[in-house]
């Protein structure tokens, strides 16, 4: 930490990872220092697909947190990563999502870059007519392209601006791997994009994916249709280390879900009695990995979260728009190897999740309802404790906060909050 | 006039019929009035209710944000957003224009328009909330023109926190 760098503002409560100040979603000067340490610290942040770049020259812009990032194949087949900015200027080099390009040159003063990121060539560099020009210690080898780390676990292509933090492997936990390689086990196909503009901090739609103990009590309609009950069998399983947390569930396993008719519960109130779907093909579903679980949420610390509900996959990647505001980006999966039936049959699924998701719809809603209720109490905290005061899962137990626990572990850790 | 002799007229005159520009104002009036219930009534069963954005239509990227292909999906939603989702109040209004006839077939006719939504929260506030166009297939049943088609492709990707209610 230097003297340059931002200084939280915001004092954590003397109760640790139960509290969350409520400063931390509006500070300025948290956001600041969270793009520094969070983003650009010792983290491995989602960048997009391999599929998604499949030839030499093809690219796909990415965001890790306020910086586009440039993630290209190079001539050779490799996978590279580069801060989306001209050296020169500043200027971004690449504004279209996607493309497909044989080097990178700047638009403004045409600095040409090849796909490793070194700098060829700068117009008049020599002047004209031997007169002018940039200073003979000029050297194109110091003003390269900034490169990040790149590695990629089954097709998912992660990014780091750190040169300290541990390999890709090593950064997620076993069960991490596990499920990734479970739900990756084979080439994907890109079915589409969408994205949300949240009017929430990012923080507030991290802690909405790592908290199993609203899934079945905001999203009703799931519940009341036997999708996802903490009835049914499921486990929460978090990293060594907290940072990461993945959830599932098998919804054949369900026993004892009356308790939701419970007065306590919104799926006990008079809007519940008799729902169902007059066209059930919706939640028309296959078992795809052999194991029965139906539901599979897991978060990789900072920004992104993958995802099988029933048939469908998707990546989301949380992108802070200031502290105030976020974006959550979808990529909606199938795989290659899908024959036509199952792709429709995704593609329907597609109803249970995104902006008009049957079982998401709620999730940008709360974060902007917290959002507004907590203004103007930066020091006042959230309350964390269902499950414990710790990172600890209850083995059985998913009506539990240990995931959010385990998101601020890291976070306090990077912050040095 | 019966709804067949509204698809010949087309046909003939490449413009758009009185009873389909009825059918969109229709359309447009119900849900901009609150009255989602009557929404599935304007499409016939099976139908294809899809809402996508230009990126994925662009890119040959199947994917929807919303679909529905029967009377029953249709159905569904407007239970769901009447009874178990839960979202903040709000309105739309519906500005639909430049609708032209694209193809007219055997019983049917394909038209292409426009539409802009501002949407209205319960607090007051306005904004526009989604542009983009109506790809629809609208076929005779009995006296009226229904959709047995209407894509509604976003010019947008990004949304503004949710779609609850159709557009
Ligand atoms: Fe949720």
């Amino acid at each position: 930490m230097t003297a340059s760098e931002p200084q939280p503002t915001v004092a954590w409560p003397k109760e640790g990872i139960t509290r969350i100040p409520y400063g931390l979603y509006f500070e300025p000067a948290i956001h600041e220092a969270e793009m520094q340490r969070i983003f650009r610290g010792p983290v491995w942040n989602f960048l997009g697909l391999d599929v998604e770049v499949p030839n030499p020259g093809d690219y796909r812009l990415a965001e890790i947190g306020d910086t586009s990032v440039i993630l290209v194949r190079n001539g050779t087949g490799a996978l590279r990563a580069f801060v989306n900015r001209c050296a020169h200027k500043g200027t971004q080099l690449l504004y279209e999502p996607f493309g497909s390009v044989k080097e990178l040159m700047c638009i403004y003063h045409n600095w040409l870059y090849n796909l490793d990121g070194a700098l060829q060539s700068v117009p008049f560099a020599k002047g004209l007519n031997g007169k002018g020009g940039m200073p003979g210690t000029f050297c194109h080898a110091d003003h390269g392209l900034t490169a990040l780390r790149v590695e990629t676990i089954n097709g998912l292509v992660f990014g780091t601006f750190s040169d300290r933090v541990e390999p890709l492997r090593d950064y997620f936990s076993p069960v991490f791997i596990h499920n990734t390689e479970r739900v990756a086990n084979r080439p994907f196909r890109v079915l589409g994009y969408y994205s949300q503009w949240l009017d929430s901090n990012w923080k507030l739609y991290w802690e909405n994916t790592s908290d199993p103990y609203h899934a079945t009590i905001l999203h009703g309609w799931a519940t009341k249709l036997k999708l996802n009950r903490f009835t049914m069998e499921g486990a929460i399983e978090m990293s060594a280390n907290g940072w990461h947390h993945f959830s599932w569930s098998k919804m054949a396993t369900d026993q004892g879900g009356e308790i939701y008719d419970g007065r306590e519960f919104r799926t006990g109130t008079a809007n519940y009695s008799g729902f169902g779907l007059n066209d059930p093909s919706v939640i028309e579903q296959w078992d795809d990995y052999g194991d029965g679980i139906t539901t599979a949420i897991q978060t990789a610390f900072p920004n992104f979260v993958l995802q099988q509900i029933h048939n469908t996959v998707a990546t989301r990647t949380i992108v802070p728009r200031g502290p105030l505001a976020s974006e959550l980006k979808w990529t909606i999966l199938g795989y290659a190897d899908d024959d036509e039936r199952k792709t429709a049959i995704r593609i329907k699924q597609g109803n249970l999740i995104g902006p008009s998701g049957y079982i998401s719809m709620e999730d940008g809603m709360v974060g902007a309802l917290v959002q507004r209720g907590i203004a103007g109490d930066k020091d006042k905290a959230a309350v964390i404790e269902m499950d414990g005061r710790s990172i600890e899962t209850i083995r059985g137990s998913r009506a539990s906060e240990c995931g959010v626990r385990g998101f601020y572990t890291g976070y306090r850790a990077l912050m040095g909050l | 006039m019966t709804g067949a002799a509204t698809i010949q007229l087309a046909a003939d005159h490449a413009h758009v019929p009185a009873p389909i520009t009825a059918l969109f104002a229709d359309y447009a009036h119900a849900i901009d009035g609150g009255r989602i219930e009557d929404w599935p009534d304007f499409f016939t069963d099976p139908c294809l209710y899809k809402i996508t954005t230009r990126e994925n239509v662009e890119r040959r990227l199947p994917a929807a944000i919303l679909l529905c292909d029967s009377r029953g999906m249709l159905l569904d939603r407007v239970a769901s957003v009447r009874r178990a989702n839960i979202f903040e109040p709000h309105r739309y209004r519906h500005f639909v224009s430049a609708i032209r006839v694209t193809e007219t077939g055997p019983g049917y006719i394909r038209l292409q328009s426009n539409y802009l939504i501002v949407r209205t929260m319960a607090n007051g506030t306005m904004a526009v909330f989604s542009t983009g166009e109506y790809l629809d297939k609208v076929v005779p049943v009995g006296d009226s023109p229904r959709f047995a088609e209407r894509v509604v492709v976003c010019d947008h990707s990004v949304i503004n926190n949710l779609i609850a209610l159709p557009i």
